[in-house]
């Protein structure tokens, strides 16, 4: 049982992660928060794909002569981790394009709070 | 060349304009749309030729630099994506001729960036269509998605607020996507969609592939607006400008429809999709209850383009029902809505579009029969394309209708029989509440409004034949369906 | 003899080409009217070219284009379409010579679009008539639901939107019924084919599912044949002008209904599998609850043309139940009754459109006396109404006798009784309208008026006219008799009659 709790620490995170995202997301009124919220999401399934990339005593996917190709598991497997270099791009690309719509938002409405703006509209 | 290159060039086609737009337009800002035109018509134009060229062969791959999967990435040119493609740039490129006046009026000093981002736009749909990559079609959706955000923002006061909310709700379906996708990878370690079908047979109880669908399944059905995922669409498209809503409306939610179709019958299959939950009863069941819910939302509306995005909740349950049916018949039932409602919805956005543009509102209760005289032919369109929505013969809607119900029948699914039909006698509530203010005299009104002094005041003529032709299309489509019927029964993933 | 392949399609299309004419001469209210007029006797002689060939039996079929996969939309031009198409074409010359008269006396507005709506209206009847199978009955079912709507609310008033309102909401929820029965079928049986005793031969059955589909049926074709308790529209859409009333809701519109009827009962079902659900029971029972209650509520209503929309619902059920009857004979009467109601509750309509634009009045208590100003109307008044009634030798007497002799043939009493005891009712509906306009000392307002102009008065007389001739010679002109005898033996003989 500890054994599967700590085996799996990196899952773990990912879980814990994604909540703290999806709570932000939801319960948070100021739209700054919710922002920060998202990334919290983004960064969670980042990490995710991270952690299955990764191996116990492998190396980095160099090819170094000492270390037989052969065998795989010498090796960590190197496309889940540049996949994820473009959803981090992504995600900063998001990031930009929230903060935009945020300024917009704050400029014709003067608040960030998402209630008062909801107030406004209707 | 453009034999061997046509899926690539189609979709690259509005990434070059995409840059091409901002350097003419720094210089002549008047040049964005007649460009941003000629992107659509090229990209509308190979779409066309390949659809007809290819739509019987076997599916076309097309690696990119001839590296192959596993290591290359590839589009995927096969029946259902030429399908889709043609639809989604056909219906652009003639919204985009529309739009002209309208980005004149709206946002004159943005032309130019608007025009870039609709094209990026375009290139996130397209991509999204043909890719035959998970993890690509991850990339091309936030493409399309980012300049969705920004197009919607262009618009009312409230638009980057509504562009903001669609943000949130919008990035974290693309997340959970993409944390489905992982999941996906870790159990097949492929990326390819072909690759990975051969391999779902072996893998289609491992609890992870369960998990990894349902958070695909989730995350797009936020793209599509599935009820009760559909909170951010009404404000999205009632806010955002004349032009981005007509242009975003008929495409954006059915690229999304088009993935789940993508993933469940082509992907997975349906005996794999379902082999451990019912997967594709539950979005059947969602989308009926979609389907009745965006009609009574639509009927309580007063604002004629909310009034509209309600509708689209509702249109889009139709395609997604016709999907989980998984038969035949639904499945062309389905996929005939979706060219259906694309040029259906176009049409009636356009006929908003005008109205605002005239008028300075649409609010539909401040309809009146003086525009019967003003505007005769947007009001000819508005009628045919909202006869279509009701689904009466011969108009391309009741044949829709018409394949889904056979597709009900088929699944002896009688509670989505009665939601389809029940829901056209709330379309024709709708719709024909305003058709009865326009052409009628309002018999209940304080005071009389004369119509002696109406004269025709109609849009410009570009505005017009391109919302006429989308009219004229509905006949069109309705009376030869059986002709784009026999071409979506050969794609039908046996 | 020349090919007639084509003449089908070209009579549902001659009124439909007219409607750009009727529509360009808007400002020139003779030349529109004109272009109406020729439209309809094109179609009428149209029509006629197929007379004899359906006399003797023959099928013309025309396939158009495949409009689903195996189902073309096509047409054909069988006894029985013929039939139909003769009465609706031959009534609408008529129908077109009395709006002249009534549009123009009533000075209604918006005369193009009335004129306009009417021509894609009989388009819509005679594809009716000729559709050779369900679903282009369904596209034309259809797009008659949606052209018949603009002349309902012509009026613009309230009374007419609400009548325009409630239209819709029948007749809408009718066509979807109607989808979803054609849907069930074509799963079925494969074919949506009208075929003479019907498709579902050889199928193995259950009682549940074809209780379903017969009732799904019988909504779509039952709401515009006013069978009960889904009639209610039809009294209301009595708010439209009265030409309207007179061909769209006593012949076009409702016989398209009760034409259905047949078509499902005789042509989908087939009569095996309504007698072997006992189907036929249920299309009995309601019909003659349609046909005693409808007679009784005639009573009630003042406004005229109301009582008369009342009529017409106790009537389009005698058609019903000729059909329900199931024997030879039954159905027989009850397509014979297609025609002789056809003909007589037009004259009746014409009558009371001729009143309201003469003399303004539209309720029976102030029919006092009008006899003396407009002799040649109410006297075409009495002959409809007699006839309705089933006095012979009005051509009702024919149709009725007929539907008797179709019960006893299946040994039932009650639908004769039922037949007895309505045309009482009937006499006693109509009688006080006749004892006020003859025997009643009218007011001083009717000193000034004379006659109603002649456009109404013709067909008036004319239509009356031809409802005792075809009372004394069921065969004269058309062999409708003839022509209805076979319809129902290839009925019951599955194709040959």
């Amino acid at each position: 049982m500890l054994d599967f709790l700590y085996g799996h620490y990196a899952y773990w995170l990912t879980i814990v992660l994604v909540c703290i995202g999806l709570y932000g997301i939801i319960f948070k009124k100021n739209l700054v928060k919710k922002t920060i919220g998202l990334t919290i999401l983004q960064i969670s399934v980042v990490l995710f794909w991270v952690a299955i990339g990764s191996k116990w005593g492998a190396t980095v996917p160099v090819y170094d002569p000492d270390i037989p190709v052969a065998d795989a598991a010498n090796y960590l497997n190197p496309l889940p981790h540049t996949l994820m270099l473009t959803a981090i791009v992504v995600g900063v690309a998001t990031l930009g394009v929230a903060f935009s719509l945020l300024i917009s938002v704050y400029n014709r409405y003067k608040t960030l709070d998402e209630e008062e703006i909801l107030n406004e509209i209707q | 060349m453009i034999e061997t290159h046509l899926p690539a060039l189609i979709a690259l086609n509005f990434l070059a304009f995409s840059v091409i737009i901002p350097l003419f337009g720094m210089w002549r800002v008047q040049w964005s749309q007649p460009l941003a035109v000629l992107g659509g018509g090229i990209s509308a134009i190979l779409s066309v030729y390949g659809f007809i060229t290819y739509v019987n062969d076997t599916p076309l791959r097309y690696f990119f630099g001839a590296w192959e999967p596993p290591i290359g990435i590839e589009f995927v040119y096969d029946g259902l994506s030429a399908f889709v493609i043609m639809v989604i740039n056909v219906i652009a490129f003639i919204v985009l001729i529309h739009s002209g006046p309208i980005s004149v009026k709206e946002f004159p000093r943005k032309r130019m960036a608007y025009y870039s981002v609709a094209m990026l736009m375009m290139l996130g749909f397209n991509g999204m269509v043909l890719t035959g990559d998970l993890f690509n079609l991850f990339v091309f959706l936030e493409i399309a998605s980012l300049s969705t955000y920004a197009l919607i923002a262009i618009g009312e006061k409230p638009a980057p607020f509504a562009a903001f909310r669609y943000l949130i709700i919008g990035t974290a379906g693309g997340t959970l996507f993409l944390l489905g996708v992982g999941f996906l990878y870790t159990v097949t370690g492929t990326l390819n969609i072909i690759d990975m079908t051969a391999m779902i047979p072996e893998f289609a109880d491992n609890r992870a592939v369960i998990t990894g669908t349902i958070l695909i399944v989730t995350g797009i059905a936020i793209k599509a607006a599935l009820f009760p995922m559909h909170g951010w669409l009404p404000d999205s498209y009632t806010f955002a400008s004349s032009s981005s809503s007509a242009l975003i409306a008929p495409i954006g939610t059915k690229v999304a429809a088009y993935v789940l179709f993508r993933v469940i019958l082509y992907l997975f299959g349906i005996e794999w999709a379902d082999l451990v939950i019912p997967l594709t009863w539950i979005i059947g069941v969602l989308a009926s209850i979609g389907i009745l819910y965006g009609s009574i939302m639509a009927i309580a509306q007063n604002e004629l383009k909310r009034m509209l995005a309600y509708s689209s909740v509702s249109q889009l349950g139709y395609i997604i029902l016709g999907l989980s049916l998984a038969n035949p018949y639904g499945f062309i039932g389905a996929l005939l809505h979706l060219l259906n409602h694309a040029v259906m919805k176009a049409c009636l956005f356009m006929v908003a579009a005008h109205i605002r543009m005239k008028e300075g509102h649409s609010d539909i209760s401040r309809f009146n029969h003086t525009y019967r005289k003003k505007y005769p032919w947007t009001m000819f369109s508005f009628s045919v394309a909202a006869i279509s929505m009701v689904g009466l013969p011969p108009l391309a809607g009741f044949f829709s209708k018409w394949y889904l119900a056979l597709g009900t029948i088929e699944a002896n699914s009688w509670v989505f029989l009665t939601v389809i039909l029940f829901s056209s006698l709330l379309n024709a509530v709708y719709f024909f509440r305003i058709l009865e203010k326009v052409y009628m005299k309002d018999p209940f009104a304080d005071k009389e409004i004369p119509d002696d002094q109406a004269q025709p005041d109609e849009v410009k003529p570009s505005m017009l034949w391109t919302t006429l032709t989308f009219a004229a299309a509905l006949f069109l489509i309705g009376i030869f369906n059986v002709a784009i019927v026999a071409v979506l029964l050969n794609i039908f993933p046996a | 003899m020349t090919d007639l392949t084509l003449i089908p399609l070209y009579a549902v299309l001659v009124s439909l080409v007219a409607v750009p004419f009727i529509l360009a001469s808007d400002k020139r209210p003779n030349l529109r009217e004109f272009w109406t007029i020729l439209a309809a006797v094109i179609k009428f002689g149209l029509v006629l070219l197929l007379l004899p060939s359906a006399i003797q039996g023959e099928t013309i079929e025309l396939h158009l284009i495949e409009i689903a996969p195996g189902v073309p939309l096509a047409l054909m031009a069988d006894p029985f379409g013929v039939f139909f198409a003769v009465i609706a074409s031959g009534l609408w010359i008529f129908t077109s010579f009395y709006s002249i008269g009534y549009m123009r006396g009533a000075g209604e507005k918006k005369q193009t679009r009335y004129f306009a709506s009417f021509a894609v209206c009989l388009s819509a009847t005679i594809g009716i008539a000729f559709s050779a199978n369900l679903l282009t009955f369904v596209i034309f079912y259809e797009i008659l639901t949606l052209a018949t709507y603009p002349l309902v609310i012509h009026k613009e008033n309230k009374e007419a939107i609400s009548a325009g309102r409630q239209y819709l909401a029948y007749t809408l929820t009718a066509g979807l019924l109607l989808v979803a029965a054609a849907a069930i079928t074509y799963y079925l049986t494969g074919t949506m084919d009208f075929q003479p005793g019907g498709v579902f031969g050889g199928l193995d059955l259950t009682a549940p599912l074809m209780v379903t589909v017969f009732l799904l049926f019988l909504g779509g074709v039952g709401v515009k044949a006013g069978i009960m308790p889904i009639h209610s529209w039809l009294p209301t859409a009595m708010a439209a002008p009265t030409p309207v009333s007179a061909l769209l809701h006593a012949v076009a519109v409702v016989k398209s209904g009760v034409f259905g009827v047949v078509r499902v009962v005789g042509y989908v079902l087939g009569t095996d599998v309504m007698t072997a659900f006992s189907l036929h029971e249920i299309l009995m029972v309601l019909a003659g609850i349609t046909i005693i209650l409808a007679s009784l509520l005639a009573f009630r209503q003042d406004n005229l043309k109301r009582r008369l929309a009342y009529s017409t619902v106790g009537h389009l059920s005698y058609i019903v139940l000729g059909a329900a009857l199931i024997t030879p004979l039954g159905m027989t009467g009850g397509i014979m009754h297609i025609a002789a109601h056809a003909t007589m509750k037009i004259t009746l309509f014409f009558c009371a459109g001729a009143i309201y634009v003469n003399l303004h009045k539209e309720n029976i208590s102030d029919l006092n006396g009008i006899a003396k100003v407009m002799p040649w109307t109410m006297g075409a008044f009495v002959i409809g109404s007699m006839g309705l009634a089933g006095i012979p030798p009005l051509n009702g007497f024919v149709s009725k006798w007929y539907l008797a002799m179709g019960s006893l043939e299946g040994s039932m009493v009650i639908p004769v009784l039922i037949l007895v005891i309505s045309g009482l009712l009937n006499v006693g509906y109509f009688f006080p309208i006749i004892w006020r306009a003859y025997f009643k000392k009218g007011g001083p307002e009717l000193e000034k008026h004379g006659e109603a102009s002649p456009f109404m008065v013709v067909p008036i007389m004319v239509t009356a006219v031809l409802s005792i001739l075809f009372g004394l010679f069921p065969n004269l002109f058309f062999h409708f008799f003839e022509l209805a005898s076979d319809i129902s033996l290839s009925i019951f003989n599955g194709g040959t009659p």
